[in-house]
């Protein structure tokens, strides 16, 4: 269970979450959508652990423990997995020996035997084939000359290897044609289980007919503005981002009449 | 002492007893050379190839060994770790090599001399000759004069080394015949302070080997080696030139690598320069011929207090040459990098295509590097580009790595050896390539584990 309670996050003493709240439940399938600049890939980028956004404010519980105090490696270790929105890539250093390191390192962690070669290259073929990789990728520089398709299931392929806990899906969907989508789609389903939670952001509507989530919010200028299920996801394709801004307005201002004694 | 005098003593007492005190030739260009080092002196900053590294200390410079080593030892460590590589390098090369009778041709020179008891020459094509420059004086000595040089040639220490080498290797390679497995060409100071050492490569048309220079970690203390290496590769000849510089961290190195490259002769310079306290690399080369290609590649590695210095400087003198110059280095501590990269391109060197690429990371704060390209072009019809690079670790690959379990340390280091690998992976040749990346990896804190995972 993941609580995320008022948080704000900045950077270069920019605000950009101003007072986000979130409960995803083990097993659930958050979807967050909002337009530019709302705060999307920072909300990414603090659960995942970056320096370069401080948080001032706010607490994130999961599991019980202070997800916050822990430092991006640990907090993997522990079965958080973001899937970047853009892969970073890392010439010299070949995908094989990439995806082992880290596997190890989790497996490590949660008192795994670490694998042996054999063991390890059996099961990544295996996984890439369930990616629609081809199996040269190992052997190629981490993301280096990939095409946005082939980072984005480079992406999946270590969601599936690391088995985490909570996946936190950067817009994933983001540069791909809708061939891409599909396999990308198809492969986070493959993980969906009570034991895995996820949040999958996303700008456009498109990605929710493959992933389809249990809930569906909207984040707006660093809030959570407004909560629903899947149809909410229909009803701003309808409408877009124009709509929740003006509604929101209205309910801004509603709400602090209200709140006159 | 290292003053002026003390090196014009030694030439003094020992001219008369160098291997070919007796073809005047040599007595000649021996008293020239050190006439030469006399006026120039140990070269301070104020010389323009100087800029960056200065050797003004050398003149209060005591040379002293503190710790004497066993050479049997170091030359079978060595080999040990060869033998090593080629068992991690699966490929046809390994073969070749074991054809050759064991791990390839092994020249040993201790304390400046031929050490045929340490040496093991398998057998070789007819043409070839690999042995040592006193014996080639003795039995050749008209073609040891047309491939030693000038007095004048190259830097101050390059004249001192004119001076004073007794020895060096003598590589004759006849036409059309190719080497297969490397010719490891060691050098050590045991017992003295300091090495001085001349190794002549003469290729006829047609050509191929690859040439190791290994200066591993000798006596401990002050100690000085000056090399000079000279290459003249003759039409469409191949050779291939791999220095690993390890020597002990208070050792000084200066060396000089210079080539000659006829039409269509294709030469390539890897320079790994990982120990001493200070080293000093001059590495040249004339495309003198018509469609010539050389690739000048180079890895350096500093930290503490060290120095390391590549000037490097490529003639494109005939046209359609062909240059691909790489260097990488890692700075570390208060340690610092210096790189130039002359590109001179003659007039008459029409289509010549030259491309040079230098690229710093500085692991501390202290740590320092300079990266200079220097270009000449003479001629119109050229496409030549450069860069120059210094910076440090990608903080997104930093945070992408942690961001998979991986812990900061580990990663730093995985992208640190990242950086330097792509110099690794120019070399050609598979068993060469991994012993350069084990050189490496024992430089890197904690590079026994990358290895395991490598």
């Amino acid at each position: 269970m993941l609580k995320i309670n008022n948080l704000h996050a900045a950077i270069d003493g920019k605000a950009i979450l101003k007072g986000l709240n979130l409960e995803v439940a083990d097993g659930e399938v958050h979807a967050i959508m909002g337009p530019n600049g709302s705060g999307k890939s920072t909300l990414a980028q603090v659960l995942a652990g970056r320096e370069t956004f401080t948080v001032t404010d706010g607490s994130v519980d999961w599991n019980g423990a202070d997800l916050l105090a822990l430092p991006a490696e640990e907090r993997a270790r522990a079965g958080l997995f973001l899937a970047f929105q853009y892969p970073v890539e890392i010439p010299g250093v070949s995908n094989a020996y990439f995806l082992k390191a880290a596997v190890n390192a989790v497996r490590r962690h949660r008192g795994l035997p670490e694998y042996d070669a054999m063991d390890f290259l059996a099961r990544v073929k295996a996984e890439m084939k369930a990616v629609g990789m081809k199996e040269e990728f190992l052997y190629r520089s981490v993301n280096e000359g990939f095409s946005g398709g082939e980072k984005k299931r480079n992406e999946v392929l270590q969601m599936a290897l690391l088995e985490p806990r909570l996946a936190v899906l950067d817009e994933t969907d983001s540069g791909l044609d809708i061939d891409a989508l599909k396999i990308v789609a198809e492969g986070v389903n493959r993980l969906r289980s009570p034991a895995r939670s996820m949040i999958v952001i996303t700008h456009y509507q498109r990605l929710l007919d493959y992933i389809v989530p249990d809930k569906v919010h909207v984040l707006s200028q660093g809030r959570i503005v407004r909560s629903g299920g899947r149809e909410l996801a229909l009803e701003l394709e309808e409408h877009g981002y124009g709509w929740i801004d003006a509604a929101q307005g209205d309910k801004a201002g509603g709400a602090s009449a209200g709140a006159r004694p | 002492m290292s003053a002026i005098d003390f090196w014009l003593g030694r030439q003094r007492d020992t001219a008369a007893d160098l291997p070919g005190a007796d073809l005047p030739w040599l007595v000649r260009l021996r008293e020239d050379a050190i006439d030469r080092f006399a006026d120039e002196g140990w070269p301070t900053t104020r010389r323009e190839n100087w800029r960056h590294t200065s050797l003004a200390f050398m003149a209060q410079q005591a040379l002293a060994v503190r710790e004497t080593v066993a050479p049997e030892a170091v030359v079978a460590d060595l080999r040990a770790r060869y033998r090593a590589a080629l068992g991690t390098a699966q490929d046809p090369a390994r073969k070749a090599v074991e054809s050759a009778g064991d791990d390839g041709h092994w020249v040993v020179f201790v304390d400046g001399h031929f050490a045929p008891a340490l040496s093991a020459i398998g057998g070789l094509p007819g043409g070839v000759r690999i042995g040592s420059l006193a014996d080639a004086l003795g039995q050749t000595p008209e073609a040891v004069e047309a491939a030693f040089g000038q007095a004048g040639d190259g830097e101050a220490p390059a004249a001192l080394n004119a001076a004073l080498a007794a020895d060096g290797a003598w590589i004759r390679l006849g036409r059309g015949v190719a080497v297969e497995p490397p010719i490891h060409l060691v050098f050590l100071t045991a017992t003295v302070a300091d090495q001085h050492l001349r190794n002549l490569v003469v290729t006829e048309p047609g050509a191929q080997a690859t040439i190791v220079e290994h200066y591993p970690a000798g006596a401990a203390g002050s100690t000085l080696t000056t090399a000079v290496t000279r290459v003249l590769a003759a039409q469409d000849s191949h050779v291939t030139h791999l220095k690993l510089q390890q020597e002990a961290p208070e050792a000084i190195h200066l060396a000089t690598i210079e080539a000659e490259q006829a039409r269509g002769a294709v030469f390539a310079s890897h320079s790994l320069s990982f120990g001493a306290r200070l080293a000093r690399n001059d590495i040249r080369t004339r495309l003198a011929g018509e469609g010539a290609e050389v690739l000048l590649n180079g890895l350096y590695h500093a930290d503490g207090r060290r120095h390391v210095d590549h000037h490097t400087r490529i003639d494109h003198a005939r046209p359609q040459g062909t240059s691909r110059e790489f260097y990488r280095g890692l700075i570390d501590g208060s340690a610092r990098g210096v790189f130039t990269g002359r590109i001179l391109v003659a007039q008459d060197a029409q289509r010549t295509d030259a491309m040079q690429r230098c690229d710093n990371l500085l692991l501390s704060r202290l740590a320092e590097a300079d990266a200079r390209p220097e270009l000449e072009i003479y001629a119109d019809d050229v496409k030549c580009a450069h860069g120059a690079t210094v910076g440090q670790l990608d903080e997104d690959a930093l945070f992408y790595l942690r961001s998979r379990g991986v812990d900061a340390v580990h990663a730093r280091q995985l992208l640190t050896y990242a950086f330097a690998a792509e110099v690794l992976d120019r070399i050609a040749h598979a068993p060469l390539r991994a012993f350069g990346r084990a050189a490496l990896l024992e430089r890197l804190p904690d590079g026994a584990r990358l290895e395991e995972l490598l």
